[in-house]
């Protein structure tokens, strides 16, 4: 049994992933860790330089697509799981493994996937840039905004932000990682703590605006919200303050619709377009 | 007038809508540009009001002064709301300020019809040209257009939009002519029709390796129709967007329970229909679409109304109990996909593992398919329930919700569950 210690990346994984499985080494000899406070062991990139070319294994590359989705995932059960599916679709034999949703280990790495893909998908949805200025040589807007992922997303996220916002600077900042775009290339830094990010913007009350007359107040369906938007992103969220707030009123502004005196019809005014058209509707009528 | 009351109004007067998807649109982005922007991923909800909508586009009219009567609509002539009007560059505005701060992924715009067809088109179009070639926005951007339009603005609007759309609102002209005298099926669906072949010719063109490049246009088009404000039965609603599918390829076809607004009119019914309705419409229309059903199979002349208890697959099953029990292990997939509580996602993954071994209950489990439901329609290796010989009304039984729930709306449909609302959007089976 021998103990590998990985940076929590899926670059850092393959890398030792691929060295393992030169020496045909047994998932089950392996125990694996990403454990910061053993950094000092973390397996250096000399293993990799080390790595004998010919002894290249094929590995379908749907694996390689799922496996770098998964490794985002906070599970410290993930870099031994996705060593073993690799090791069952390749020395295993078990070529068709990516077929079979039914398969334990495929369920579980597919579980990963979904899990990394949502909290992505919400990261696309909830950030929020505030403006806080404008570069004085580039006159490019800046913005920045806060978030708080449940896995190490960022890198797997911020493409999206690239093609989006290209024409402005921004940054996002996490709790683990940041990333920057000034229009010309994106970079990573360090983490930081909420207090580094602006928690307003002046366009936020317009905004809120908007929110509170776009719900209607006839249909309200609480757990589909809360479904789609549960309750930990809503500190972020400029218009989750209104809430509590329109769900409370909605019953007596429907009770004040359905009280309302009904209007008669009303008769056409004198318009051109308006008496062409009830001349079309004449004629069409059979 | 300031903005903020603007947006008050024409934001309240564009709620009535559904219509909120931004997905399905050409791949473009905003690198290389000084423009923001990018359309062709699958749709992002950036919020969720508490009636459960989502929140992807700044839905706005242009104005909510109308010509037209339509007596369901808040904004109609005989309305006494407050009318307001934007300015072209006070949407493009709004779009841009909310776009750049990740509220929204673009712009549903509409408008009361003012003046004339051409003119009202020709206002909104202004705002869509200012965003595309002025400002560069590569956003998602859909127009509503107006049937009785010109087929040159048509082509415009649909240059610089992703998607257009015109309501059908009613599926028959019998109920238009009651609620929306000035409006009319035959002119919307042949509008529909020219819409249609411009969509086409994109494609077309699209496909043939030398061809200059085809005139850009509009990747879809949809429709809303709304539900229980007039008698049409769900046969006739499903009958209607059927047609709209197949003869005009539309992209979706929304479905709108009507409910209360203020400024109500006399001509309305006064009880809006059980919003049940419409998610079942919604699953209704999911079966036609992706799972190759017919209406009749789910709407039946005799039988013309959705069961509101039931989702209509388990209905269909249970009234065609001879068909069943079905082998997961060899089934077609045409077979799968009748099965109720199989969805189309699970069914490729069972196809896929059958391939490699005999499916038996623990595999379903792991897909973490709903087992009860399930359980009486299907073969596996393990298990083999009788004939489905119960008798109708037990086996029915089986599938109600809760009997709390029936006391509680004696004599209303049982009171959606969470999960009803969970799908409610997707429609998802
Ligand atoms: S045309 Fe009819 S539905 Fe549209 S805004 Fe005018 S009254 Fe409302």
């Amino acid at each position: 049994m021998r103990t590998i210690v990985v940076k929590p990346e899926y670059e850092a994984w393959r890398a030792a992933a691929r060295h393992l499985l030169a020496q045909r080494v047994m998932p089950d000899e392996v125990l694996w860790s990403d454990d910061p406070q053993e950094a000092s062991l973390f397996v250096g990139e000399d293993l990799l330089a080390k790595q004998p070319a010919s002894e290249a294994i094929k590995v379908p590359s749907a694996f390689m697509d799922m496996a770098k989705s998964a490794a985002a995932h906070t599970d410290s059960k993930r870099w031994a799981l996705l060593y073993r599916v690799l090791w069952r679709l390749t020395l295993g034999g078990e070529r068709y493994l990516l077929s079979m949703a039914t398969d334990r280990d495929v369920r579980q790495m597919q579980d990963w996937c979904k899990a990394v893909g949502r909290d992505i998908h919400k990261m696309h949805a909830f950030v929020r840039f505030r403006l806080v200025g404008v570069d004085a040589v580039t006159g490019r807007e800046q913005f920045v905004a806060w978030f708080e992922p449940d896995h190490r997303i960022v890198r797997l996220a911020v493409p999206f932000f690239e093609k989006r916002f290209a024409g402005m600077d921004w940054s996002i900042l996490t709790p683990y990682e940041c990333a920057h775009w000034d229009g010309k290339r994106l970079h990573f830094t360090e983490g930081v703590a909420c207090s580094s990010a602006p928690d307003e913007d002046a366009l936020d009350d317009l905004w809120r605006t908007y929110y509170r007359n776009i719900f209607n107040p006839a249909r309200v369906k609480i757990s589909a919200m809360q479904s789609e938007m549960p309750k930990k992103y809503w500190k972020n969220l400029p218009e989750a303050p209104l809430i509590a707030g329109l769900i409370a009123e909605s019953a007596e502004r429907v009770q004040g619709m359905l009280a309302k005196e009904e209007r008669p019809a009303k008769p056409a005014p004198k318009n051109a377009y308006l008496e062409s058209l009830h001349r079309m509707n004449q004629d069409e009528a059979p | 007038m300031n903005i903020t009351r603007k947006l008050e109004i024409l934001a309240d007067a564009a709620k009535y809508d559904a219509s909120c998807a931004s997905s399905g649109a050409a791949r473009k982005d905003s690198r290389g540009s000084t423009g923001v922007g990018s359309t062709g991923g699958s749709g992002i909800c950036h919020s969720y009001t508490p009636d459960g909508r989502c929140v992807s586009l700044l839905k706005v009219l242009m104005t909510n002064a109308c010509l037209y009567d339509c007596h369901y609509c808040i904004n109609r002539r005989s309305s006494n709301v407050i009318r307001a009007r934007f300015t072209p560059d006070e949407v493009v505005q709004l779009t841009l300020d909310f776009y750049k701060r990740n509220y929204i992924e673009g712009l549903f715009l509409s408008s009361g019809i003012i003046r004339s067809a051409d003119h009202t088109m020709e206002l909104v179009i202004e705002v869509a040209r200012k965003l595309r070639e002025e400002h560069h926005f590569r956003g998602y951007i859909h127009l509503k257009t107006i049937p009785e339009a010109s087929q040159a603005l048509i082509a415009k609007a649909g240059r610089y939009a992703d998607r257009i759309s015109i309501n059908v609102e009613m599926p028959t002209q019998q109920g238009l002519n009651t609620l929306a005298p000035e409006k009319n099926l035959a002119r919307t669906e042949e509008a529909m029709g020219h819409i249609r072949e411009k969509i086409d010719e994109r494609y077309a063109e699209k496909r043939k390796p030398e061809a200059p490049k085809p005139p850009p246009f509009a990747t879809g088009q949809s429709t809303q129709m709304l539900v229980g404000a007039d008698a049409s039965t769900d046969a006739v609603i499903l009958g209607c967007a059927n047609k709209l599918y197949t003869a005009h390829r539309l992209k979706r076809v929304y479905y709108s329970a009507f409910s209360p607004i203020p400024e109500p009119s006399v001509i309305l019914p006064l009880k809006a229909p059980p919003l049940i309705r419409e998610h079942r419409l919604y699953q209704a229309d999911w079966l036609l679409r992706f799972y190759d059903f017919k209406v009749e199979e789910i709407a039946s002349a005799a039988a013309p109304n959705l069961d509101l208890a039931l989702d209509p697959k388990l209905a269909w099953a249970l009234r065609n109990r001879e068909t069943f029990p079905v082998d997961v292990n060899k089934a077609p997939r045409e077979m799968l996909l009748r099965i109720p509580g199989l969805g189309v996602r699970n069914v490729e993954r069972i196809v896929s593992a059958r391939r490699y071994t005999r499916l038996r209950l623990a595999d379903l489990i792991r897909l973490r398919l709903q087992m009860k439901k399930l359980l009486p329609f299907i073969i596996t290796a393990d298990h083999h329930p009788a004939k489905l010989g119960l008798d109708s009304d037990s086996l029915r039984a089986r599938f109600l919700p809760p009997p709390e729930q029936l006391e509680l709306n004696f004599d209303a449909p049982p009171a959606p569950v969470a999960s009803d609302f969970l799908s409610v959007r997707s429609g998802e089976l």
